[in-house]
C-alpha cells in the first residue's frame, strides 16, 4: 500500500468522526438531527465511518414541519431502509394540533420557527442528551462563534456569552439533568467542503439539488417553489424555470436559484463561482443582522 | 491540499479585524450578500470605505461594542491552501478566549501598531503563544501607512521584538510590515515598501509547514469506543475507534494499553471496511489486537518501544477560565483525551504576570490566571509532555459543581 495522502477532506473527515465517537462516549441518550439536506446526509455518512460494522449509537430524528418537498421524505425513508437505522419523526403538525404551536398567517408565513417548538418537545419526550446536528460556522456570523460542543439550558437556549472553552480536541460534555448539548461534527466544514465530500464519497442525494424545471413565484427578490404551503395571491406570477436548491429546509422558506447545474461537477463549478453564499437562499435570515443569533438563542438548531 | 489553523492576536486598536477583513477580501472569499450587509451596515472608516471589521464581529454585543468577545472561526483558501483562522480577542479580560482560539492553531499572527511598538499586550499574546507551544510565529507591523512606510520603523521593532522571542523561546519568527487597512503585504507584496525583501503575509501563510507534518515516534491513540457489533457474522468482531493523536501505528507493531500495561500486537488497521497498513497522526481509525483483551474507553493504544509517562502527580502549567477562584480544597475533574478521573490542584508553585512576565509565589487563583501547580490525580494519566506532544500534554479541568470547562492544562513534568 502507497503512503497515505492524507488531504484536507481527509482531515476534516477525520476531526468530525472523532467527535461522532466522542458524542457516542460522553453521552447516554444521543440523536442525529436529520432534515434530509446535505449536511445531514454527509453526517449519516460520516456516522457509518465511524461505527461500521457495528450500529449506530444513536437514533436519527427528523423534525417535519410537513411543509417538505417531496422528494426530501422520498429519499430520508430510502436511506432509512439502506442503512438500517432507526427514524424518530418529530411532527411540527402534531404540535400545532396540540395548540403547542400557532400556525404563522400572512404572506411570508412559515412553518420554520415552529420548528424548535417541535424539537425541544421530541428532545424532552426522548430525553435525549446531545443532538448532533450539520451546521457549519462558514454559514452565518453567530455560527462562527458557536462551539463544536454548544450546551443549551432545559429550554434549549444558547447563551453566546457563557459558552464554555474549547480547547485542543478536548470536547466537555458534562451537563445537568435537563440540559442537552447540540454537537456540530461539521463545525469546521465550508459548502464546497461539502460538495466536494459528497463528489468524493459519491452520496446520493435528494433531486432537488440538482437543476430540473419548477414553477416558482418571485417573493421579496428570491424565487420560491408554488406550493399549496405557501400563502400565494393574485399578485403571484407562477413561472416555469429551471432552478436548483442548495439548501433544503421547508417549502415556505426555502428559496430556489435558476441553474443548469444537473450534474455535481456542475454545481460546484457554479458554487466556486458564486457570488451569493448559501444562507443568503434562505428567508428566514433575512429579517435582521442578528436573525440567527437571536433564534440560536431561542433554541433553534 | 491541506489545512493551516492559525490565530491572530492583537486588539481592535492594533486592526486586527480589519487585517483579518483584509485576508478574506483580498482572497475574494466575502459573497455578495454578505458584501451587501456590511454595505448596509452603518459601520464605514472615516474615508468612507467598507470597515472590513465587521465581517469577524459576529455577535450583537460585539457589534454593538465595536470589540471582539470570543473566538470567531473564519474559512478562506486560495488555490495552495485551505485556511482556518481563530479571531480571538486581545483584551486582557479575554485572555481565555485567546488560549481556547490558541490551542488548535499551528501558527499565531502578532499584531504590532507600528505607532506603538512592542507593548505590554505584545508582551502577554507572546506569552501566551510560547505557553501553547504555538509552532511557528509571524509579528505583523501594521499601519505602516501611517508611519510613512518607513524602514527605520519596522527594524527598530524588529530588534525589539528579537529580544522578546528569545527571553520566550520562540524560535521561528518571521517579520511582515503590512497595512490591512490599505492592502500592503497583505496579499500582494506592496510598492510603497519595496525595501522589504520578505514575501506578502498570505503567500508566507501558503507555504509554511503545519503540525500534521509533524515526525514523533510517540505513536498514541485513545480508545473513544468499542465496535462490537455482536451479530451472527461479526460474533467476534472487536474493533477499538479513535483518533491517532501523534506517531504512526503500523499492522504488526507491539502496542502497549494504558493504563493496565498489556502487550499486544496490532492485527489489522481498518477504515470504513478498507484495510490499511498504517494509520498516522490526525487520522480516525479502527484498530483490532491480535490477543482478546478487556480495552474500554479512556484506555490509551501506544507503541511499546516508545511509552508515555505514566504518574498521579504532575507538574502542569495552568490557565484559569472560570469566574469562581480555584479552590484547591475541593476536587475536580480532569479531561485528559477520552479519559476522565477526579483530581486536586495540591499546590500551587507561581503565577506569572503575563504583562511583566514575573513569577510570583500567590495562594490565589482567578479568572484568566496563569501559573504553575501541581495536580493530583485519581487515576494514574498516561501522557507526554506537553513540549514534546502537545495532543498527548493537555488535557481540561472541569468543575463538576457547575460542568464548566475551568482550566486548561498543559503538563510539564512527572512529579517523583
Amino acid at each position: 500500500m502507497s503512503e497515505y495522502n492524507f488531504d484536507y477532506l481527509d482531515e476534516l473527515e477525520a476531526e468530525a468522526i472523532h467527535i461522532l465517537r466522542e458524542v457516542a462516549g460522553q453521552f447516554e441518550k444521543p440523536a442525529l438531527l436529520f432534515s434530509g439536506g446535505k449536511d445531514s446526509i454527509t453526517l449519516v455518512r460520516l456516522a457509518e465511518k465511524a461505527f461500521r460494522p457495528g450500529k449506530f449509537p444513536f437514533p436519527l430524528v427528523h423534525i417535519d414541519t410537513g411543509h417538505n418537498f417531496e422528494e426530501t421524505i422520498k429519499y430520508r425513508d430510502e436511506m432509512v431502509a439502506r442503512i438500517g437505522e432507526k427514524l424518530i419523526i418529530g411532527s411540527v403538525q402534531q404540535s400545532i394540533n396540540e395548540g403547542k404551536a400557532i400556525e404563522q398567517t400572512g404572506k411570508n408565513a412559515s412553518r420554520n420557527a415552529l420548528q424548535t417548538v417541535t424539537l425541544l418537545d421530541t428532545i424532552l419526550e426522548h430525553k435525549f442528551d446531545a443532538c448532533i446536528g450539520g451546521a457549519r460556522r462558514d454559514e452565518e456570523k453567530a455560527r462562527a462563534k458557536e462551539r463544536i460542543f454548544s450546551v443549551r439550558d432545559e429550554f434549549g437556549q444558547w447563551d453566546p456569552k457563557r459558552q464554555r472553552p474549547e480547547l485542543w480536541n478536548i470536547y466537555n460534555g458534562k451537563i445537568h439533568k435537563g440540559e442537552n448539548v447540540r454537537v456540530f461534527p461539521i463545525s469546521n466544514w465550508t459548502e464546497l467542503d461539502v460538495w466536494n465530500y459528497i463528489r468524493r464519497e459519491n452520496i446520493a442525494l435528494p433531486s432537488i439539488y440538482f437543476a430540473h424545471q419548477r414553477d416558482c413565484i418571485t417573493r421579496n427578490g428570491q424565487l420560491m417553489a408554488a406550493s399549496p404551503f405557501l400563502n400565494m395571491d393574485d399578485d403571484d406570477i407562477v413561472v416555469s424555470k429551471k432552478v436548483r436548491f442548495r439548501t433544503v429546509g421547508d417549502m415556505s422558506c426555502t428559496a430556489a436559484v435558476e441553474s443548469d447545474a444537473d450534474l455535481i461537477d456542475d454545481i460546484i463549478q457554479e458554487i466556486s463561482e458564486s457570488k451569493i453564499s448559501e444562507r443568503g437562499a434562505r428567508m428566514d435570515d433575512k429579517v435582521s443582522e442578528a436573525a440567527m443569533e437571536d433564534r440560536k438563542k431561542g433554541g433553534y438548531f | 491540499m491541506n489545512i493551516l489553523k492559525f490565530f491572530t492576536a492583537g486588539s481592535v486598536d492594533d486592526g486586527k479585524s480589519t487585517l483579518i477583513g483584509r485576508l478574506l477580501y483580498d482572497t475574494d472569499s466575502i459573497l455578495a450578500d454578505q458584501l451587501e450587509a456590511l454595505q448596509t451596515s452603518n459601520r464605514k472608516n472615516d474615508d468612507g470605505t467598507i470597515d472590513l471589521a465587521i465581517l469577524t464581529d459576529g455577535l450583537r454585543a460585539e457589534r454593538e461594542q465595536g470589540i471582539t468577545i470570543d473566538v470567531a472561526y473564519k474559512y478562506f483558501q486560495t488555490e495552495k491552501r485551505k485556511f482556518i483562522i481563530a479571531d480571538t480577542p486581545g483584551h486582557i479580560q479575554y485572555t481565555r478566549n485567546m488560549v481556547t482560539g490558541a490551542s488548535t492553531a499551528s501558527l499565531a499572527i502578532i499584531l504590532i501598531d507600528a505607532r506603538n511598538g512592542v507593548v505590554e499586550q505584545t508582551i502577554r499574546h507572546s506569552y501566551l503563544v510560547s505557553l501553547l507551544g504555538i509552532k511557528h510565529v509571524v509579528v505583523a507591523v501594521n499601519k505602516m501607512d501611517m508611519m510613512d512606510y518607513s524602514e527605520t520603523v519596522f527594524d527598530a521593532i524588529k530588534e525589539k521584538y528579537k529580544a522578546l522571542a528569545q527571553n520566550l523561546n520562540l524560535k521561528d519568527v518571521s517579520y511582515i510590515p503590512v497595512s490591512a487597512l490599505k492592502g500592503d503585504n497583505i496579499v500582494q507584496k506592496s510598492e510603497r515598501m519595496a525595501w522589504f525583501e520578505g514575501e506578502s503575509l498570505l503567500h508566507f501563510l501558503e507555504q509554511v509547514d503545519t503540525d500534521l507534518q509533524d515526525k514523533t515516534t510517540q505513536a498514541r491513540m485513545p480508545v473513544q469506543w468499542v465496535i462490537r457489533p455482536q451479530t451472527d457474522q461479526l460474533h467476534d468482531y472487536r474493533g477499538y475507534a479513535g483518533r491517532v493523536l501523534s506517531g504512526t501505528f503500523k499492522v504488526n507493531d507491539r502496542i502497549t494499553v494504558l493504563p493496565a500495561g498489556t502487550n499486544s500486537t496490532i492485527s489489522k488497521i481498518e477504515f470504513f471496511g478498507n484495510e490499511l497498513s498504517q494509520a498516522q497522526a490526525g487520522q480516525s481509525v479502527v484498530i483490532h489486537l491480535k490477543d482478546n483483551i478487556d480495552i474500554s474507553r479512556g484506555d490509551t493504544i501506544v507503541n511499546s518501544s516508545a511509552l508515555p509517562i505514566e504518574s498521579k502527580l504532575i507538574e502542569a502549567d495552568l490557565c484559569w477560565m472560570d469566574g469562581r477562584a480555584l479552590d484547591s480544597s475541593i476536587t475536580y475533574l480532569l479531561q485528559h483525551n477520552s479519559k476522565t478521573t477526579k483530581c486536586k490542584i495540591s499546590e500551587i508553585l507561581y503565577k506569572v504576570d503575563i504583562n511583566t512576565l514575573e513569577k510570583h509565589a500567590t495562594e490565589e487563583f482567578r479568572l484568566n490566571d496563569i501559573g504553575r501547580v501541581i495536580v493530583k490525580t485519581a487515576d494514574a494519566l498516561a501522557f507526554d509532555l506537553y513540549g514534546d506532544n502537545k495532543a498527548n500534554g493537555s488535557a481540561i479541568l472541569i468543575d463538576a459543581r457547575t460542568n464548566l470547562t475551568v482550566g486548561a492544562l498543559m503538563f510539564r513534568a512527572s512529579v517523583e
